[in-house]
This record gives C-alpha cells, structure tokens and sequence, in this order.
C-alpha cells in the first residue's frame, strides 16, 4: 500500500468500533450500479521504477534540447532557483483556498501582494486573486462588461491570440455571444478605423485588443479610438499575453482600458506544455464586484492587528450559486504566489533589464533574419519581443527542415492565419544567445535556398 | 522570533537599486522603441534576494497546510501530496517544454496525457476523458457545454432546464448559468438523498441535464442513482457526474456503470496534486460513448508504430499526436492543452497504487470518516447517522441552542489545537453544519487525538462557552473583521505619493 498508514490491527480495531465486519461492508452499493468491468490500470510500480518510467517519457521530448525560437503566448524567461525554494515549502503547496484566515495570513498576504502587482503594472485600481490562464481570464473580463451594459455582441482584434478568441467562442457560445472581429492594418496592427466603424452602431458590450498583438506588434487603442469606446458605451478591454512587456510598455490604463486581462506565465512560471499558468484580471473601481473570483481584502483582526481576509464574497458561486459573477472556485494561487515571487526578486530594476534584454535580443533576431534573401519581416509597426517573418513559401516546409537541424524556428502561422501560410511567428528574450541567432541564420539560408534578388 | 504579530509588505521593505544580477544591464528602453510606447515610470520595489527569501519564508510559516497537520476540509479531500510527483512534474524534459513543440518532439508529454486519460476512463467507466479543463467548475462548464451542442446538434433547443439537488456544490447552479441553462433546485429526502419522487416531477422534454455528487455532500450514496439515470434518460435529458467526491469510490464503483453520460474529475483532490492555496487544480471531464465527438480540443491521437518491439509496455507501442480538428467539438476551454504538470502528477499516483491500490485508497477513506463519525456523535448531532462514505456531516444547531457556541466557534478553536478547521455551514441544507473528511492518509493515532480534541472543545463549550468564542488565541491574528473588509475594501497597496 502507498501513503497509506493503516496496519492490519488498525483497520480491525477501526471497524470492531464503527460495527461492521469488513471493509466491503463499508461499501455496499445497489447491485444494479456495482462494478461491470476489469479496471485496466498498470500494475502499482515502487517508487524507483515509477520514477524511471516517467524519467524515460520526460527524455522522449526532445524538443527541450533544441535551439527555441517559440513564443505566442508562452514564453522562456530566466527563472531564479530562489522561486522553487520557497514556492515549494509544503506549507504554501499543501495549503488549501484560504477560508480560515487566521491561520492563512501568509497567503493571503501573499495574493494582496499579487493583487497590488498586477494593478501596479497594468495602472488599473484592482485586481482579482488570479483565473486559470489569459485566455479565460479574457472570457471571464467580457463577462464582466456584458454584465456591465448588458449588451449581447463583443468586438475582438483579429490580432488577439487565436486561442484566446477560440476560448472567447467556447464562453460565448455557451451563453449565445456574437463575437465580431477588427481586421488587421496593413502593418500588424488592429485596424483603428476599422474599429472606431464598428463602435459607431454602439452594439458592443466590449473591446478586446492585445498589445503585443499575436503578431509581437505594440498595439491599443489610438486616442480617438478610446473616445470612440467611450461615446458608445463599450468597455475596452486589452488583453496581455506577454507580461514581462508591461514592464516597459506604456500601461494599459494609459490608452483606456478600463479592464486589463493576461497570462503572467512569464513571471517565473514553467512552461510545462502548456500548464498550469496563471491569468490576471484587473479592472477599474467601478467594475469591482462584477471581477470574477477570489479577492483578498486588508481588514483588522479583533487585537486590532493588520489582517488579511477573503472579501467581496457576495460576488462567488459559493454564496450567490446560479447568480454569481463566475463559476470560478478553483484559482492559480500557486502560481500567482510563484510570480509574485519572481516580481520580488527581480523588482523594478530587474524587470525594466529583461525587458530591455528582449527589446534588444529580438531586434539582433529581427536583423539577421530580414538580411537572409527570402525572408522579410511581414510588418513595419514597432514590436516587443516578436514579430512575423515571410518566407515566401509554405512555413510549415521551412519549419520542418529547421527540425532536422534541432532549430525550432518558430510557430506556423497558417493555422491560425490561412493568409499567413508562408509566415513564421518568432520569439528571442533574454535567454536568447548571439550563437542561437547565429545557428538560425546559417539554417535559414540553408533551408530557405531562393535565388539571390535581381 | 519568527511569528511576528505582522509581516511588513514588500512594497514596504527595499530600495531602488538594490538590485539582483540575474540577468546582464540593458540599455535603455528607449534605445528600442519611441518614448510615446514606453511607460514613464514603474514604481516597484527593488529587494535583495534575502529580503525576498526571509520575507516569504515568514510568510510560509503564517500559512497552514497539510504537511503541518491534520487538514478535514470536507469536500475538499486534502490528502498526503507525495513529493515524488512534485519530482517528476519538474524534470526538465516536461517542465521546460514549449506548448507548441512540434508532435514528434514530445511525445514524452502526449504519452503522459494519454496513459492519465486511458487510466481515467477505465476507472470511472467512461468513454473517454479530456484533460483541457483547468479545475472542477471549470470541467463541469465543459461538460454543460457539451450537453447544449449536443442538444442543438440534435434539434432540441428546448431542453433549457438543469436539475441539481440542494446539496450540490455551489459550482453546479453557476456553472449551469454560464451555459444560459435554467436551475431547478430538488429537495433532498429524510434520508439525505436526492427526493426521487420530486426529481420524477421535474423530468421532462425541457430536462437539459441533471448534475449529481455521489456520495452527495453529506458523505451519503444515493442509493436510488439507477432510478434517477432511469428517468433522466427516459425524458431524453444527460446525468451529469460531479466527481469532486471521487475519492470516496475509486475502483469500487464507477459512474459509467451508474448511467453517467458526463462527469468531471478534481485529479487535485483524488490524485495528490498538491492544492497550493486554492490552485491551480486540473479537471478533467469524461463523456460516454454517445458525447465523444463533443470533448473540448485538443485531444490526444495514438496511432500504432509501425515497426513497434511487441515486449514493450503497450503505450510505449504508440505514437502520438495532438487532434484538433474536431468539428463537433465545443472548441477548447483554455489557452493552452491542459494543465499538464498537474497530469503527471496524477500519473504518477496511478504508478504508485495501480487499480488494487486505489480501490484501497477509497475504502480507507471511507474508513477513517466513519471512524469519527462514531468517536463523536455521543456528543455532537450527525443528522444522517448511519454508513457513511469518505466524509460526513455534523450539526451544531443543538449546541447552540445549549450554549451559544455556533460551528464557526467549533471551527475556530480547532484551529487553537494545530488543526485545519471542517468546512462549514456547507451543504446549506444542514444546520450549523460541520463537514468532515479525513482522507486515508491519516493514520489512526492522528483520528483518535482529532476525536479527543473534539470532543474536548464541545465540553468546554458546556462549562466555559465564553472560551470557544473567543477563540482562535493561539493563532498569528485573531477573528478577522471581514464586515470591514466588505464595507471598505482594500484591495491593494499604494505608492505613498498616489495615496
């Protein structure tokens, strides 16, 4: 038996005290609901051998050895040991949801720490206690504004990450959502035009657009394009799926977003395939008790002592059930603990350095990529730390021979894009070496292989 | 002295420029782009990194977890998180791997995702699992999703209602409202069990789905579940399994053979993944035959190698892939596949048990809940005393009316002792209520001094009622004015020159 303590002489005394005679007493069941079937499980393995099992499938994925230029949406960043050492003390890792505050003031100190970080970067009032990722924390902020103004259409860039706007679909379906879409200018950007028409009818509960872009592109709403949202009614919404860019960037709240949504995987958090991350959700005062989830709250203790609670809790599903703002009850805590960590330790001047560091290490990328004949970048706006490049001919081909080369050069736009089927979305930051860039290069003009231009 | 009364912010400690050199100095940002792009100031606090480490280490140690003691949060199966699993999820071949590198460079991670899913569906008796949701309510909204395209699929638009028992975790009702769905609240019987005559009445042509826990909340076995699937698909409605109590029936009785179509797992509860202060969890959500099509994207292909060594275990026979051309499905639920550090750790538990251990996990959970049930109920109300399953139900109401002492009080001066509080007043249908699952890692000795001191604090509460009022006193703060914290919230820390 595994992690299990009981002794034969403890499961016999056990039941001599609780009355019944066996085990299989205990669990008694209907006889038309008992088991039907063989449980197909492998067989319980020691620890050792559990773990060389899964050390042989960890060594299967050698795509942790290859030179990486992957990014949309999640993102190679240095990781301090110091974040894993106290992350992992057991008392932050098998803590549950802190409903006892008296004996979780730590954590919930924590989150309030969390929650003053994120408003802190994005220049928004508030700050919820964390989501699952940034593309449901983009479906829970249109919720929000939906809830706001009660209108039933939403108003999304094509240049938000596609599968942002796929969960936004999943959501919206669910609740019978029509989601529109802003075309891409011809320069990587949200076509500004495109959308203060398309705010004119004044039909959208929100504006959602993403700076970076998809596309690495510095985007938001143009000035006249924020009035536009406001004299309809509509809540702009922008969307950060590259959090080490608010460290630089002018804040989203500068441009007009009264509610900012995002993935802050970038702080600390591993890749891991895909999970677990941890989405943001912050909002003006005014949208408060519509912000979906855990917030923490400052208070007073009864020895008038700073204490830290959950609060706000009308809003959750716990009191509130089918009128709640969200379903949420499971959140990211550990990893919102995990970048407020990060955000500790690399504090203001380390942030604006690894910002610096991806700003100049995708320009060193950008440069020697564009100079290789057959490549050019597809967009001139000015980028953070990725961009698109044109191969001129099926992406998916020059990927593919990049593999063969241990080069990951990027993601295939094609599948999101079918316009952009010969286009490569590329990532460089801080980790990314002048040697990486160099073996891409010489790869590329390899794989590439047009005639020189005339 | 580490537990001081109150731990300083970190945007109240350090000074600019104390910075750490984990990465080389860049230039300035304006060397890159325009200063109309750049933000004017960022007013963050730099700290060396033992400020850091001394400031969150404090803050660990006003924090209590499972490693520190007894945790009997019920519904919430707060077990042993074994550190192995916590190993293997951070090996560098599935920690630092990219969410798109390509199929054929990770076929470790898709070989992981599969194993978890074929366990899953064989021990639950589903069709299939996807491993896309990020928690429980996050599962069930996937899984009423489902149920609604399937519907339209199918022509019936109509079917708009959701039937949930009143003892159903608060996720069922608001899920079912984010797919638009109707809520029909059913009352639970004497018994504490769902009242099948009344569930009967509800049926019909409008049924969407009805969501059920079994054992429900108060730790029982709907033992009528077979009737209820019975009528629930007779009006052409879908049974909804909420497994956030999955650890009371692993391997013993599974709701493929109750007559679920849909069910959610919290592999953070059954599985060991550790809960880290209320996440991130990992929901799987499992379907029959009929709803496959319907899984959120993407799921995990496994073809057979061609040129395979028949001696190797059979998933190592396998290749595999990411499939996301699904039309039926309800398109995925979160950015990226699945939150797939937690999938090896509940792989890796599956490892350590196989199907015998497992089946084992849950009869001693359900062991060890009846053992305290009977260690107390000569001296607190258990409203439902008869076999329970992995937690049960105790009600202070009679306590109350004896002395003024509510659960809350009860709950608090457990925590004066070194324990977690129960949940209470939860399910809501139960007065003063104490929830209570033990789980079955803990080890008779850690019941039996939980009993005494439970049964200590109801004796207090009879000769001095004032003291379990006011506790906890032993912990870092004392009751918290969450009126206060409601009234005028504060949320956040400002700079001192925005004040």
């Amino acid at each position: 038996m595994t992690y299990i303590p009981h002794t034969e002489r403890d499961i016999a005394q056990m039941l001599e005290k609780i009355g019944v005679g066996s085990l299989d007493d205990l669990m008694q069941v209907p006889d038309a609901v008992k088991i039907r079937a063989e449980l197909d499980i492998v067989p319980a393995l020691p620890e050792y051998q559990l773990a060389r099992r899964l050390s042989r499938m960890a060594a299967k994925n050698t795509a942790v050895d290859a030179i990486s230029f992957l990014g949309a949406g999640a993102y190679r960043h240095y990781v301090p040991p110091a974040i894993g050492a106290l992350a992992m003390r057991g008392e932050f890792l098998t803590a549950y949801t802190p409903y006892q505050a008296e004996v979780s003031q730590g954590y919930l100190q924590a989150i309030y720490e969390w929650q003053t970080y994120i408003c802190l970067l994005t220049g928004m009032d508030i700050a919820n206690a964390s989501v699952y990722d940034g593309a449901t924390a983009l479906a829970e902020g249109a919720i929000m504004a939906i809830n706001a103004n009660g209108r039933k259409k939403i108003l999304v860039s094509r240049a938000v990450d596609p599968n942002y706007r796929a969960v936004l679909k999943t959501y919206c379906d669910g609740l019978d959502i029509t989601i529109d879409e802003v075309p891409l200018a011809a320069d990587g950007s949200t076509d500004q035009a495109k959308l203060r028409d398309a705010l004119a009818g004044k039909e959208y509960a929100a504006i959602a657009i993403q700076s970076p872009n998809f596309f690495g592109v510095v985007d938001g709403l143009e000035p006249g394009s924020a009035e536009a949202a406001r004299a309809s009614g509509t809540v702009p919404i922008a969307v950060v799926s590259e959090a080490i860019s608010l460290a630089a960037l002018a804040t989203p709240a500068s441009w007009g977003a009264q509610i900012v949504v995002g993935e802050a995987q970038s702080f600390g958090v591993a890749q891991a395939y895909g999970g677990p991350y941890v989405g943001f959700i912050a909002s003006t005062t005014e949208h408060m008790r519509r912000i979906p989830g855990r917030l923490v709250g400052k208070s007073v203790d009864n020895r008038d002592q700073i204490a830290y609670v959950l609060t706000l809790q009308a809003r959750e599903q716990h009191i509130r059930r089918e009128r709640a703002t969200s379903n949420i009850c499971t959140n990211q805590a550990h990893c919102a603990l995990i970048a407020t960590i990060y955000l500790a330790l690399l504090g203001k001047t380390g942030l604006r350095d690894v910002a610096g560091l991806n700003l100049e290490r995708s320009r060193e990328l950008a440069t020697a990529v564009s100079s290789i004949p057959g490549c050019d970048l597809r967009f001139e706006a000015p980028v953070f730390n990725e961009f698109v490049v044109n191969v001129h001919q099926p992406a998916e081909t020059v990927l593919a021979k990049l593999r063969e080369r241990n080069i990951l050069g990027g993601v295939a736009l094609g599948r999101f894009y079918p316009e952009f089927a010969d286009s490569i979305l590329m990532t460089a930051t801080e980790l990314t070496t002048t040697s990486d860039i160099t073996a891409l290069a010489a790869a590329l003009k390899e794989v590439v292989n047009v005639p020189a231009r005339v | 002295m580490s537990l001081h009364a109150s731990e300083a912010l970190i945007f109240e400690i350090g000074e600019e420029g104390r910075a750490n050199a984990y990465v080389e100095t860049a230039k300035p940002l304006g060397t890159f782009l325009p200063k109309a792009l750049l933000r004017d100031d960022l007013p963050l606090p730099d700290n060396t990194e033992l400020d850091v480490v001394r400031h969150f280490t404090r803050l660990s140690q006003r924090t209590f977890g499972i490693d520190l003691g007894f945790y009997p949060l019920g519904s919430c199966t707060m077990k042993y998180n074994p550190r192995v699993n916590d190993q293997m999820a951070n090996l560098p071949g599935f920690r630092d791997l990219h969410p798109y590198a390509p199929d054929e460079l990770a076929q470790g991670a898709l070989q992981v995702m599969y194993e978890l899913e074929r366990s899953l569906a064989s021990l639950f008796g589903m069709a299939a699992f996807s491993l896309n949701p990020s928690a429980g309510a996050h599962a069930e909204l996937a899984a009423l999703l489902i149920a609604k395209k399937y519907f339209k699929d199918n022509g019936q638009v109509v079917r708009d209602k959701v039937i949930v028992p009143d003892t159903a975790h608060g996720t069922n009702p608001a899920s079912a409202a984010m797919c638009g769905f109707k809520v029909i609240s059913i009352p639970s019987d004497a018994r504490g069990r769902v009242d099948v005559e009344l569930l009967k009445k509800a049926v019909g042509p409008d049924t969407a789905v009805c969501m059920m826990t079994n054992p429900n909340t108060l730790g029982l076995f709907e033992d009528h579940v077979h009737e209820i699937t019975a009528a629930v698909h007779a009006a052409g409605g879908l049974m909804y399994y909420d497994g956030a109590n999955g650890n009371a029936i692993m391997g013993n009785v599974r709701p493929g053979d109750m007559g679920f179509d849909l069910m959610h797992l919290n592999t953070h509860k059954t599985f060991t993944i550790p809960h880290g202060g209320g996440g991130a969890g990992h929901g799987p959500v499992g379907v029959a035959a009929h709803l496959v099509d319907y899984l959120p994207t993407p799921v995990v292909r496994a073809v057979p190698k061609p040129d395979a060594d028949p001696k190797l275990a059979p998933s190592d026979q396998l290749t595999f892939s990411l499939d996301f051309d699904r039309p039926k499905s309800i398109g995925p639920m979160r950015s990226f596949w699945s939150n797939f550090a937690h999938a090896v750790r509940a792989l890796a538990y599956i490892y350590a048990n196989g199907a015998e251990g497992l089946k084992k996990v849950s009869q001693l959970a359900v062991l060890n809940a009846n053992y305290i049930r009977v260690g107390i109920r000569d001296v607190i109300e258990t409203p439902y005393d008869e076999i329970c399953r992995h937690e049960f139900v105790a009600s202070a109401q009679e306590l109350k009316k004896a002395t003024g002492v509510r659960a809350l009080d009860i709950a608090k001066a457990l925590l004066d002792k070194g324990y977690m509080a129960p949940t209470i007043y939860f399910p809501l249908i139960v007065p003063e209520c104490l929830m209570i699952e033990p789980t079955e890692t803990e080890s008779k000795e850690t019941l039996d001094t939980f009993i005494a001191a439970l049964r200590e604090i109801i004796a207090t509460a009879k000769s001095d009622p004032q003291a379990i009022m006011d506790a906890p006193v032993n912990t870092v703060v004392g009751r918290v004015d969450e009126t206060r914290a409601a009234r005028q919230p504060d949320l956040r820390w400002h700079p001192p020159s925005t004040n």
